[in-house]
């Protein structure tokens, strides 16, 4: 492999004037030292404010969960690859679905073509989610499921798969992802407004609060925002203040904060800033607890505990020398565990060019087993708690976090935020000064902008078919004949008048996917009393 | 047409929502001294090719991380045939294989940026290849 020879040994690649930053772009130190940090948190592991741990004993007590996000093509394929990786030792299930499932479109809508199955797997009606789960019972498995505007309707078919196996509701672990603000945010797979997606939202989180006890029914995701171009201040700070606005709309359809709150569990990014990283991290616990007390006066510790999960940066692989993805993986995976997550999931060195093969999803899971297993560092909580530097970090994270909370309350709320652009605005300008910095050199991504090889390394990538649309074409109008469509249409009509009422909308929701109402029905149901949302030009 | 007012469509097809790279781009040919059209999400091919038309535009990108690539592609060179428009050049990015991208270049797509590409060489792209 050739070196570029711009980039010559003498001083590295960076040149003489280099400002060490951290790669959200804040000044670091060459040296913390006792004099640098007043250290106030004296804490210890599963301690109010949970700074270094949720547990006190940690991985000593049970080790994260092995959590690799998957699905592609059809239910039957997914199926196969969801057993696969768990005869490989995962622990838990995460379902990636389809562009046209994640936007409430089934497989046959002119919109989905083309779309079919191809970024993960393709779910129009219980009769997919049933293959999904084929031979896997519910009762054994906690299962993740990446889904937002229609959350409430794979929630329903998750439950009715069930109800099938003949598994009890109090059986039934896992998390819905169901983060509705940062797809407005970030990730942008929106249908509704907010407010009424707000509501669902709502909706879906009392029926699992009632119904559901082992069940987490929201996942507050900075991953996402993150990957849009966040720092890591900015992903911390718009995280946590959507959980604010979630705990607020849920006291305020009149539950108590502590008879929901244990079961609200986080998401975040593992990025490629090490220390800041895992600063990120301890930072969210403790600032989750102190607003969690507060803010809103919950009593119940388990109220306070951020309890997340967390994924390797997708945007940080690279379609230039793949291979070098592995090591990227591994430094970031470690981040999570040194910053104390509580499941983890590794990307697969192919993701820069397609979805990862069963080899190179082997090869993430196994990145996850030799931290665990091989590197010792699960035998110590927080080793890192007390490190001058990161102590200084964490406080910085929680402090600039916490500005961008006070500058959201002063919008008047993350709702109107998101309509003024405020984040998308805040993201937009972070992303185009971290691809500036690229591109001055200031900093390095090897294989893009330093050490770039001659020619291209190929690598095997995943190919999925272009027959699964035709397939899942055919499987639907299979699916239209054989049900009682006089059946769901009354189910749809008594779905959208209840959408017009205030009462919870998972029970018809319910209803409609045991008599196999379709996705994109139940969708667009909800859209004729809804409206459908237009993202305004920021 | 001068180079200095080069025109430049782009626009995300499909159902995609990832537009980090699309706003970066679009940012980048801007401050490049171009003008630029960006459509939001959501387009379909129809609305992209009439807004090209409209706009006059040099060049459409598309930015496509969805894996609905070969299709969204190739229909858009369909609609600009059609529309007897095909003078206008498409280049596009986004997560795309290896593999598919002689595929699109033959189909007439003219460049494919993978992640990682230096903004500068878009511009110098486009700089030389449009007329």
């Amino acid at each position: 492999m050739k070196r570029k020879p711009a980039f010559g040994v003498e001083g590295g690649p960076r040149g003489e004037k280099r400002r060490f930053t951290t790669i959200s772009g804040d000044e670091i130190a060459s040296l913390y030292s006792a004099r640098s940090e007043e250290i106030t948190d004296s804490s210890g592991p599963g301690e109010f404010p949970f700074t270094r741990g949720i547990h006190p004993g940690m991985y000593r007590e049970r080790l994260w969960t092995m959590r690799q996000f998957s699905g592609f093509g059809s239910a039957h394929q997914t199926n196969q690859r969801f057993k696969f990786l768990l005869a490989q030792g995962q622990q838990g299930l995460s379902v990636a679905f389809d562009l046209p499932t994640l936007m409430g479109l089934d497989s046959d809508h002119p919109l989905a073509a083309g779309e079919v199955g191809k970024c993960g797997v393709a779910i129009d009606s219980l009769r997919d989610m049933e293959d999904l789960f084929r031979d896997i019972s519910l009762a054994e498995i906690s299962t993740s499921m990446t889904i937002n505007s229609p959350a409430a309707v794979l929630l329903a078919m998750y439950v009715a798969v069930a109800e099938k196996q003949g598994v009890s509701r109090d059986n039934l672990r896992g998390t819905l992802q169901n983060d509705i603000l940062k797809e407005y945010i970030a990730q942008k797979e929106w249908i509704y407004p907010p407010r009424p997606a707000m509501r669902l939202v709502v909706d879906s989180i009392r029926f699992c609060t009632r119904e559901l006890p082992l069940y987490n029914g929201i996942s507050i995701s900075g991953y996402h925002i993150r990957e849009a171009g966040s720092t890591a201040a900015q992903e911390l700070g718009f995280t946590l203040r959507n959980g604010i606005e979630y705990v607020q709309w849920l006291i305020d359809s009149g539950l108590d904060v502590d008879d929901f709150a244990p079961r609200l569990s986080f998401f975040f990014n593992a990025h490629s800033d090490f220390f800041e990283e895992i600063s990120k991290f301890r930072a969210a616990r403790r600032l989750w607890a102190r607003l969690m007390k507060e803010r809103f006066g919950a009593l119940d510790t388990r109220s306070m505990k951020c309890r997340f999960h967390t994924q390797t940066a997708g945007c940080s692989l690279t379609a230039q020398q793949p291979h070098n993805n592995i090591v990227r993986t591994t430094i970031q995976a470690l981040a999570g565990v040194l910053g104390g997550a509580n499941s983890l999931h590794t990307n697969s060195y192919d993701e820069a060019l397609a979805l990862p093969t069963a080899e190179s999803a082997l090869l993430a899971l196994r990145t996850q087993q030799v931290i665990a297993y091989e590197s010792e560092v699960t035998n110590t909580v927080d080793p890192l708690g007390g490190s001058y530097f990161v102590e200084s970090l964490t406080n910085r994270l929680e402090e600039k976090a916490l500005e961008y909370i006070e500058k959201i309350d002063l919008l008047g709320g993350m709702i109107p935020a998101i309509e003024q652009g405020f984040p998308q605005r805040e993201i937009g300008e972070a992303s185009y000064a971290y691809q500036e910095a690229l591109e001055k050199q200031e900093k390095i991504v090897v294989g893009v902008n330093a050490y770039v090889a001659d020619g291209v390394e190929s690598i095997p990538t995943l190919k999925i078919g272009n027959d699964i649309r035709e397939k899942q074409q055919a499987k639907l109008s299979q699916l239209r004949n054989e049900r009682d469509s006089g059946l769901v249409k009354q189910r749809l009509a008594t779905l959208r008048s209840s959408a017009q009422g205030n009462a919870n909308l998972m029970p018809p929701i319910l209803d409609a996917v045991r008599d196999y109402a379709t996705v994109g029905e139940i969708s667009d149901a909800l859209k004729d009393v809804f409206g459908a949302y237009v993202e305004p030009n920021f | 047409m001068s180079k200095l007012n080069i025109r430049i469509l782009i626009a995300k097809p499909g159902l995609d929502g990832h537009d980090r790279g699309a706003k970066v781009v679009a940012r980048a040919l801007r401050d490049a001294g171009m003008e630029v059209i960006y459509t939001g999400l959501r387009q379909t091919v129809d609305h992209i090719v009439t807004a090209a038309i409209q706009e006059d535009v040099n060049a459409i990108g598309l930015s496509i991380l969805s894996g609905a690539h070969m299709h969204l592609f190739q229909s858009l060179l369909k609609a600009l045939r059609k529309r007897d428009a095909q003078d206008i050049l498409v280049f596009g990015g986004g997560i795309i294989p290896d593999d598919d991208i002689p595929v699109l270049k033959a189909a007439g797509v003219q460049a494919i940026f993978q992640p990682g590409t230096h903004t500068k060489e878009i511009v110098h792209f486009l700089r030389q290849n449009v007329q």
